[in-house]
């Protein structure tokens, strides 16, 4: 059984947001978009995933609300907020510049 | 970060529903995963299980995420709870640690509060450590008064002080409405006051001005005095007070919190009109201290004061030859006396603190080793060693401050108690203990320790941890030999607190061995039913020799005839005071170099030695028939005899003052044996006695000998002086027995010795405790092993062996390493041992012996429980 791809350490929040900034959606809709999206490279794990929307919900980036699926399951839906938005942007910019220093590190190699 | 607290206030309030809400979402995830399975082929069954195993485990999801949202007081209280559960399910466990630990800790507290009355309280003054006090100091005075004109010239050549005040103790006949009494009281110099920087609560102090003899006599009085003898009463001010024969009238009343250590005075006057003494060079009476100027050190301050003082011995040699100049803080002086006692008891009450921490640190780790199963289960569980750890920081806080919340109410009731252990008349001189008590110092060094304490015993379950695996743990199964890490940690943990035991006890022993020799020390006079008073004739007009004579022969006749006197007596300083009032002396007929012998010289009533019951050596007593009209005689002591008439008879000799004025000739009649006159640890030195009938003084010290108790006589004793003359003064009422128990070296042994013994012994039973601890857990351990030891063959006598060889090898190391560590420690008490050395032998073994003994006992019972195993029994238990 090989090991499963992980994310990034400190990029689950940026996945999170950037996910929700597409609209709102439910846990286990977040989980399937990354995974689908990343074709299948990203997995977000269920023990990180729930105690993180926790997380988003203090800082007041995220709002939940119970709401009726497709299928008449009841389901919590999350939803970006305002500074919610504000921060998906910062972090997109910490993390490219992160990502360019990587690049530069490696090219020098 | 405010909205942040908010919601996690609002999740706690509504928890239930959080963890609805967060269950119900969690749920909904895994259904939805099990679908996508099911959607790809697998069988319901299969689907399941696999969503399962990817969620993992639903409660330890659940709690990490209720960890992100929860305070961390939740957890907190969580883990309380399961501490409280914990220590109620192993009661006795729980009473043992928390008894031993507010032990120590009562014990520490208290003893503390009393350092901190001494040592950190500040003085009641204006910043009192720039206070300091100032001697004249000689090859055979290290802490001498200065003489008036002294005093003056220090003050005026200074410049390191900013004031340079001066004060002398004296005793007032205060005509109250109770008659004549005699009060303490001291002379203070104007700016006295000013200096310490106290400024009075009623009315004022004094200024330069009061202290001018054309000034008004006025006195000061202290707010203790105010109370018990005025009543507190508001008109005090300007109120007349006849203070031997004269009229003062009151200018102030001190602050409640005043106190001068160095004179529990209840008046204080100015020093006035300088009496004839007071105004010559040679007459050193008074006490000096001064205000060190902001930026002057005490050396550069000392420094000065010793060049003034070359400068004076220059100019006066005839009254300063040989005279310097020393100061030292005045917090020193005050406290110098009682500083080593604090000391010696302060590191007692840490070390049985350090015992106590001990005993119950092995108590964890016994327990640890029995919670190992339930350890190990809960990190099977997912529990990380975070929170483990933290399970045990709660389980010590508990611990901890439920001992605190015995100890802190013990030491309270403690403080007062060991308060009342001080006589009274010690007591004057340390005024600063009254304030005693649970002060923010000492609630801090009680913070302080219960910290540590708290650290000590939440680090040593983990250490228990983080040295054993887990896993290791998990295959043993709480079951099998005792834990190799518990044998070698625990014992020498037990090792460590028997040899701090042997340290205590060999101090105790010590003490106790010191105070004996104290109190077994030649008198050389007989000290039962014997009272002793002074009668004070200052004011009552007893100026002239024959007055005084007829007075003492009055008061001689008027108590003999009382019912229950055996003998009455009076002499110019009773014994078991001091080795002072020296005078010089000169034997005629020795050749003389120029020497200044000193001797001690009592002026005594004819009948003194036999009242004494003294024992004569040679010669004979002085008589009633040796009067004024008669040659003078002496009686020598045996130490006399022996200094300055080595191989000769003393009796018949004439001696007399350096200059041997025919006016100072006397003839030895007799040899008296040395009658202890200095407190009970001075040396015996040469004393010389005159009759008070040819050498006629106004100091009367009256001795009583009693049929029975000498107590009960005391009040009719003084009314027979006060119908002799109403006049006269009373105090200094003693028994003598009294005298002997709390005289200053008699009183710090015997406070030191009953402490250090009840530390010791504490340490003694922990030390015990914790042997017997360690040999019950290793036997209940080694059942197993002990059971098929003796299924194949072992007799019941090598069983014993076995365990009492353990326990007898920890006890060994303790009482060695004790034995190591009790004689530099025994150092520490050398200034307050007498007669005895600090690595005296008997002491040292018989300490060591007995609690060697203690060891073998507490070994001794958990040894049989092994030796009576039933091996069939054991066998079969696994």
């Amino acid at each position: 059984m090989g090991k499963k791809p992980e994310l990034l350490p400190g990029t689950l929040d940026l996945m999170i947001l950037k996910t929700l900034s597409r609209g709102s959606m439910h846990g286990y809709g977040m989980a399937a978009s990354i995974k689908r999206v990343s074709g299948d490279v990203l997995t977000v794990e269920e023990g990180s995933l729930y105690p993180a929307l926790q997380r988003l919900l203090l800082q007041g980036w995220v709002k939940a609300a119970w709401k009726l699926t497709e299928t008449k399951r009841r389901a919590r839906y999350y939803t970006l907020t305002r500074e919610g938005r504000k921060q998906l942007g910062e972090e997109i910019s910490q993390y490219e510049s992160m990502i360019a220093a990587i690049g530069r590190v490696l090219q020098d190699v | 970060m405010l909205l942040r607290v908010l919601r996690k206030l609002q999740l706690l309030i509504w928890r239930g529903r959080f963890q609805r809400e967060l269950g119900e979402e969690m749920a909904f995830h895994r259904e939805q995963v099990e679908a996508e399975f099911r959607a790809g082929g697998m069988s319901p069954e299969q689907a399941r299980r696999l969503a399962r195993r990817q969620f993992g485990n639903d409660l330890q999801l659940q709690e990490q995420t209720q960890d992100v949202v929860a305070f961390r007081l939740e957890g907190m209280l969580q883990d309380l709870r399961f501490a409280v559960r914990q220590l109620r399910k192993n009661p006795a466990f729980a009473g043992t640690a928390v008894l031993v630990l507010a032990l120590g800790m009562a014990a520490s507290v208290a003893i503390f509060a009393f350092v901190d009355a001494a040592l950190l309280q500040p003085l009641p003054y204006h910043n009192p450590s720039r206070l300091v006090v100032a001697y004249e100091t000689t090859t055979s005075c290290r802490d001498c008064s200065f003489s008036y004109p002294d005093y003056l010239d220090f003050k005026k050549t200074n410049t390191s002080f900013s004031s340079f005040e001066a004060w002398d103790a004296s005793v007032y006949l205060w005509r109250g409405p109770e008659g004549v009494q005699a009060v303490r009281s001291a002379h203070v110099s104007g700016g006295f006051f000013r200096s310490l920087g106290v400024t009075a609560m009623l009315g004022r102090g004094f200024t330069d001005s009061d202290d001018m003899p054309a000034a008004p006599r006025t006195v000061v009085l202290t707010f203790g005095t105010w109370q018990s003898r005025f009543g507190g009463r508001p008109d005090i001010l300007g109120q007349s007070l006849i203070l031997d024969n004269l009229p003062y009238s009151v200018i102030g009343v001190l602050p409640r919190e005043f106190h001068f250590a160095m004179r529990a005075a209840e008046f204080f006057t100015t020093i006035h009109d300088l009496n004839h003494c007071q105004q010559s060079r040679g007459c050193q009476v008074l006490e000096g201290f001064g205000r060190l100027r902001d930026g002057v050190s005490l050396d550069a301050a000392m420094a000065e004061m010793k060049t003034i003082a070359a400068r004076l011995e220059k100019e006066y040699p005839e009254s300063n030859k040989g005279r310097s100049a020393r100061l030292v803080p005045l917090r020193d002086a005050i406290v110098g006396d009682i500083r080593p006692t604090l000391l010696v008891l302060s590191s007692g009450a840490g070390l049985l603190l350090l015992i106590a921490y001990v005993n119950v640190a092995s108590l964890l780790l016994v327990r640890a080793e029995s919670r190992k199963r339930e350890t190990v289960l809960r990190g099977v569980l997912g529990a990380s060693l975070g929170r483990l750890i933290r399970q045990f920081v709660t389980e010590g806080v508990l611990l901890v401050t439920v001992a605190a919340a015995f100890a802190i109410p013990a030491a309270s009731a403690a403080i007062p108690w060991l308060f009342s252990l001080i006589p009274e008349r010690r007591l004057r001189g340390m005024p600063y203990f009254r304030d005693a008590g649970l002060h923010p110092h000492v609630l801090l060094f009680a913070a302080v320790i219960s910290l540590l304490a708290v650290v000590v015993f939440s680090v040593t379950p983990v250490l228990r941890l983080s040295l054993s695996s887990l896993r290791a743990d998990l295959a043993e199964g709480g079951r099998g030999s005792a834990g190799t890490l518990w044998k070698r940690f625990g014992s020498n943990l037990v090792a460590a607190e028997l040899a701090i035991a042997m340290v205590l006890l060999a101090s105790a022993g010590l003490l106790g061995k010191s105070l004996y020799r104290m109190f077994h020390v030649d008198l050389n006079f007989n000290p039962a039913n014997l009272a002793t008073l002074e009668v004070d004739v200052q004011g009552a007009g007893y100026e002239k020799s024959d007055q005084l004579r007829m007075l003492s022969q009055r008061l001689l006749e008027h108590i003999s005839a009382m019912p229950g006197v055996v003998s009455v007596a009076h002499t110019s300083d009773l014994p078991i005071t001091c080795n002072c009032s020296s005078t010089e002396f000169r034997v005629l007929g020795h050749p003389w170099y120029g020497e200044h012998d000193k001797v001690l010289q009592r002026q005594t009533s004819a009948n003194y030695f036999k009242a004494l019951q003294a024992r004569l050596i040679a010669g004979r007593f002085y008589t009633e028939a040796d009067d004024s009209s008669k040659p003078r005689v002496a009686v020598v002591n045996r130490a006399l005899a022996k200094l300055y008439f080595p191989g000769e008879d003393p009796v018949g000799r004439t001696i007399g003052d350096a200059e041997l004025s025919p006016k100072s000739l006397a003839q030895v009649i007799g040899v008296v044996d040395d009658v202890r006159e200095g407190d009970l640890v001075e040396p015996l030195v040469p004393a010389l006695y005159y009759s008070f009938n040819q050498e006629t003084e106004g100091t009367l010290f009256l001795v009583v000998r009693t049929e029975q108790d000498t107590a009960l006589m005391r009040p009719s004793l003084v009314r027979a002086i006060h119908q002799v003359d109403p006049n006269l003064g009373v105090r200094n009422e003693f028994v003598m027995a009294d005298r002997i128990n709390d005289s200053p070296a008699a009183f710090l042994n015997r406070s030191s010795a009953w402490l250090v013994g009840g530390f010791a012994a504490s340490a003694l039973l922990l030390g015990a405790i914790g042997l017997y601890g360690v040999v019950a857990y290793s036997v209940s351990q080694r059942t197993r092993e002990i059971g098929v030891r003796m299924a194949l063959g072992a007799q019941r006598g090598a069983v014993y062996r076995l365990i009492l060889g353990q326990a007898g090898s920890v006890a060994a190391v303790g009482i060695v390493v004790g034995l190591g560590c009790a004689v530099p420690a025994a150092a520490l008490l050398r200034g307050l041992l007498f007669g005895v050395q600090s690595w005296d032998a008997p002491t040292l073994i018989g300490v060591a012996l007995a609690l060697g003994i203690c060891a073998l006992v507490a070994s001794y019972l958990p040894a049989r429980r092994a030796a009576s195993v039933d091996p069939v029994e054991a066998l079969r238990a696994e």
